[in-house]
């Protein structure tokens, strides 16, 4: 197995063990990138000389000095387009941001270089997150690694595409009403959105500000509970973030299920539904009962509404935040207009697609005198109605069930031409985020080749148990299946590191097994530079090492 | 219920949103059955409930009125189209 399909813990080990470094990984993840991003499509840009930098910054900070990785620290990760990275074109696949280059960078960006992740490229995804396939990218196409003729979902189509082909570790997308949870589904990886206002909205491009969360796509859901905790926490900067304490979510993942009362809602298990998800997830819920749950159906009528509701509140909030690209400050203006009035028509009749069109103009509709109250202000009712049935549910059930997508991936083109068919496939995502409430997706098998996703959905800040259900269904189900694009791909290219001396780390690694060995500060005085091996620069030494590592050690590290 | 072509076309000044003819006609169609589906929401009897805006107990989070540091000026005119003395620059407005 590559180092690019590892799980984050067994990353975060071998670091730690000085078996690899973090340029071995990034090394690693470019060279899947080289081999399947021309048929795959899921990233708008890839920069491997700014990840190797900060990879090789990653192996000195940490092995240098003595603080060792997060479990994200040194690995590289993929971000959807809609999230802002400082000096890094950020489009939303839409022309109107061709060339935009943030001067910040998100909270989340920032965060997780703190930890000491590495973003090696920018994922494709539908126009401003307006979509389900990721058809409606301004800038290209995006194929499911399943079956390179299907969409990923979307829309964090390429975060989870790069996913599930192994071209990263993990991602970051966004998942407004569904964004997240459904590409997961569709690529058979694991995908998450978390409780409205745990993860800062600092840096997202805004498409509907009381519905929209980032959250972690990954591999496992380990991995999962992992990036979560690095990720979530209150932003001054965010007004919407909640200020709660973040618990360890990896701290009794694996608790289990047995006593557990779940259920899963009819109204998402009826029409609309293909055969072999309805199997899968009927499946699925066996299994959690032979782990020892206890699952009901259960009625929540207002569901059936969720559709109608999400696409009369996404759009009219989509409108407002969509009226900043104007030409004025930002992105895309239409040359040679005379007035201010043409130059605002042209600019956006130019820039944006047509779904964003379309959704601009539903919210605006909705929004608009004489028609507010019957559309809008009956949407927001009726959106308490669900967010109350949900919760109420919850005062019962410690979790809800559902398929995450009706149907499995569908081929490219096929449902282009008919928005409405595209929103139906919405159903079981949409209610988490009118809820605000925490739902995860985890692969529960696959048909005809095409992978099938199981939705698990909590009361709000109940990702920890939302996450040790998903956990338990996993590790029963054991889902290994990869996608057939992945046959045959070449070694990992050569470690950066002298392969050092088993023997001279046994004890090192055996005080790590054992607790004894103490993270907080360095390990062995003189130890930093006496042996080239743990910066991870292979053949190019101490000659190139900077001043201060020698200084720290008092050592003269003459490149071992 | 659906929708005229002269309501797109008023939505459309509202958004400042340029459209085609034939743009105007597609959306015409097809905003018509989007909304007819979305109407669906009418149905629903929600005497008594009180409106939703977003998901949490939050409101009205303030900060001390302390000037703290934001962006510099060159950096907020750093991606304009047009800049010129300190400000972006458009096209004639009156």
């Amino acid at each position: 197995m590559n180092l690019c399909d590892r799980r984050l813990g067994d990353l975060f080990q071998n670091q730690v063990l000085q078996e690899i470094t973090s340029e071995d990984i990034v090394n690693s993840c470019m060279q899947r990138i080289e081999a399947l991003e021309p048929k795959v499509g899921a990233f708008l840009s890839v920069d491997g000389d700014r990840a190797v930098a900060r990879a090789r910054e990653a192996d000195r900070r940490n092995f240098g000095l003595g603080e060792y990785p997060s479990a994200v620290g040194g690995v590289p990760y993929a971000i959807k387009d809609n999230i802002c990275v400082k000096g890094w074109a950020t489009t939303c696949a839409s022309k109107i941001l061709e060339g935009y280059v943030p001067v910040y960078d998100a909270t989340v960006v920032t965060g997780l270089d703190e930890a000491g992740a590495i973003i090696l490229g920018k994922t494709n995804m539908d126009e401003f997150a307006f979509g389900s396939s990721t058809e409606n990218s301004a800038f290209g196409r995006t194929r499911n690694p399943w079956d390179l003729d299907s969409v990923p979902g979307g829309s964090s189509g390429g975060s989870a595409a790069a996913v599930a082909a192994g071209m990263v570790p993990f991602a970051l997308g966004s998942d407004t009403g569904g964004s997240i949870r459904q590409p997961a589904a569709l690529c058979g990886v694991v995908g998450m959105k978390p409780t409205y206002g745990l993860v800062s909205r600092y840096g997202l491009v805004a498409f509907a500000s009381s519905l929209d969360q980032i959250g972690p796509i990954t591999r496992s859901v380990t991995d999962c509970a992992a990036l979560l905790r690095a990720v979530a926490g209150h932003d001054p900067r965010d007004t919407t973030s909640v200020d709660a304490e973040i618990p360890d979510y990896l701290e009794g993942l694996d608790a289990g299920v047995k006593g557990r009362r779940l259920a899963y809602p009819k109204e998402l298990m009826g029409e609309g539904l293909a055969p072999e998800v309805k199997l899968a997830v009927q499946n699925a819920i066996h299994v959690l009962e032979e782990q020892g749950a206890d699952v009901e159906e259960i009625s929540l009528p207002s569901l059936a509404y969720a559709v109608p509701v999400y696409y009369l509140v996404a759009p009219a909030e989509a409108s407002s935040n969509l009226a900043r690209f104007d030409g004025v400050r930002y992105g895309f203006r239409a040359p040679d207009t005379d007035d201010i009035l043409s130059m605002y028509e042209e600019t956006r009749a130019q820039g944006f697609g047509q779904e964003a069109k379309r959704r601009i103009m539903l919210g605006t509709y909705a929004l608009s005198a004489g028609y507010y109250d019957a559309y809008y202000g009956q949407a927001q009712k009726v959106r308490a109605m669900i967010a109350r049935e949900l919760a109420e549910a919850f005062e019962t059930y410690d979790a809800l069930l559902s398929p995450t997508s009706p149907t499995t991936a569908w081929p490219i083109g096929e449902r282009s031409d008919d928005p409405l068919a595209m929103y139906l496939s919405d159903i079981c995502t949409i209610p988490a985020n009118l809820a605000g409430i925490p739902a995860v997706s985890v692969p529960c098998g696959l048909a005809k080749g095409l992978p099938i996703g199981l939705q698990v959905m909590g009361p709000q800040l109940g990702e920890a148990a939302v996450l040790q259900v998903a956990f338990a269904f996993e590790q029963a189900f054991k889902f290994r299946a990869r996608p057939p694009l992945l046959d045959g791909m070449p070694e990992d290219p050569p470690s950066t590191r002298v392969r050092s001396d088993a023997a001279k780390f046994a004890e090192f690694a055996a005080g790590i097994e054992q607790g004894v060995v103490d993270f907080t500060r360095p390990l062995r005085e003189g130890d930093v530079s006496s042996d080239d091996g743990g910066r991870g620069r292979g053949g190019e030494t101490g000659e190139t090492k900077e001043a201060d590592d020698a200084g720290d050690a008092g050592d003269t590290g003459d490149g071992g | 219920m659906g929708i005229s072509k002269k309501d797109v076309e008023h939505v459309a000044w509202l958004a400042r949103l340029g459209l085609s003819d034939e743009e105007k006609e597609r959306f015409t169609v097809q905003l018509g059955s989007i909304l007819e589906y979305a109407e669906r929401v009418g149905e629903v009897d929600t005497s008594g409930v009180e409106p939703m805006a977003h998901a949490t107990t939050l409101t009205n989070v303030f900060r001390d009125d302390v000037p703290t540091p934001s962006l510099e000026r060159d950096e907020a005119l750093g991606s304009a189209p047009e800049a010129e003395d300190g400000g972006f620059s458009v096209p004639r407005i009156v």
